[in-house]
């Protein structure tokens, strides 16, 4: 461990905000990538389900 | 003799869309799963147990996710260059949905990489951004990012599309390398590469191995996500096939169970 305390770990040396900011903005560039080919696929999965059922329908 | 035509059959089974898509079904979870790993291992390796800096303090910590970051950035582009150089020569229709896929995750890896170095660089050099010969072409990486992704959509005809994407990716490629040389041809405040293939890195092992972990990290994940997305439009442009049918009628078979 190279901080004393949980305190000096957020505090990171007075470089808190800057390090906090940037893993922050990682995470979210990282989350957007994993849910946007997710999400994608689910709605066309939907997409694709309605019209199958349209067809059936006919 | 035999040898020699068995090594090659790999390559024109990629051109199979069908093979690609069961293939990377496999894949997906083992690099998701590494992905994770590696990523939190080194983040909170890096991030709580790694020494602080004896000149930058903890700032340096950026590291772990600014340097793979944009080894990433780079290395998508160079993917790309080869796929388009592969779809341009062998006229490989999966070439080009790789090029069309991995353009957005390069563009986020070049932003995040500018980014956390702004954030990097107020604290470390005064100054949020300079115009010097790394970071200026960083920036013209991301503006080819953005040409490749426009060019991709508005270019209605698919092969019309694929023939100048792959071209701008592959004279663009040129970009890579000035990159890489500016911070030793130009003077510059951006310090040199950390990792060589010829040297011993300059910090001690406690500071490098946890950077190696969240650049194999990085990796990993461009690799799923980057499969993820290909399986995706791989289903679309293949809708009309059989296989794709019945791919579809069991994804649909298995929503609907849940």
């Amino acid at each position: 461990m190279s901080f004393a305390s949980f305190g000096d770990f957020l505090a990171m040396g007075h470089h808190g905000l800057y390090v906090w900011s940037a893993y922050g903005l990682c995470l979210a560039v990282l989350a957007i990538n994993v849910a946007g080919p997710l999400l994608a696929r689910r709605r066309y999965l939907q997409e694709e389900a309605r019209r199958l059922r349209r067809e059936k329908g006919k | 003799m035999k040898n020699s035509v068995m090594s090659w059959t790999w390559f024109h089974k990629l051109g199979s869309p069908k093979w690609f898509y069961g293939i990377s079904a496999r894949l997906l979870p083992w690099l998701a799963v590494a992905a994770a790993l590696l990523i939190g291992i080194g983040v909170v390796w890096g991030l709580a147990f790694a020494p602080p800096d004896y000149q930058q303090g903890n700032s340096f910590r950026i590291i772990y996710i600014h340097v793979p970051a944009a080894m990433l950035a780079q290395s998508c582009y160079v993917m790309m260059a080869v796929a388009g150089v592969v779809g341009l020569v062998w006229k490989m229709k999966i070439a080009d949905v790789a090029l069309q896929c991995a353009a957005p995750i390069g563009a986020w890896m070049t932003a995040l990489a500018l980014a956390t170095g702004a954030i990097w660089g107020k604290p470390t050099w005064g100054s949020w951004w300079v115009w010097d010969a790394r970071l200026t072409s960083m920036l013209i990486l991301l503006f080819l990012y953005f040409g490749l992704i426009a060019l991709g959509q508005a270019i209605s005809n698919r092969e019309s599309a694929a023939k100048a994407c792959a071209v701008l990716a592959t004279v663009g490629v040129i970009n890579i390398p000035i990159i890489k040389y500016s911070v030793e041809w130009w003077n510059t405040l951006h310090q040199g590469a950390t990792f060589t293939l010829t040297e011993k890195p300059a910090m001690p092992a406690e500071m490098w191995l946890p950077l190696l972990l969240t650049a194999l990290g990085f990796y990993c994940f461009f690799g799923a996500v980057l499969l993820a997305r290909m399986r995706l439009e791989v289903l679309k442009r293949e809708a009309r096939s059989s296989w794709v049918r019945e791919q579809l009628v069991q994804h649909l078979g298995q929503e609907g169970a849940r």
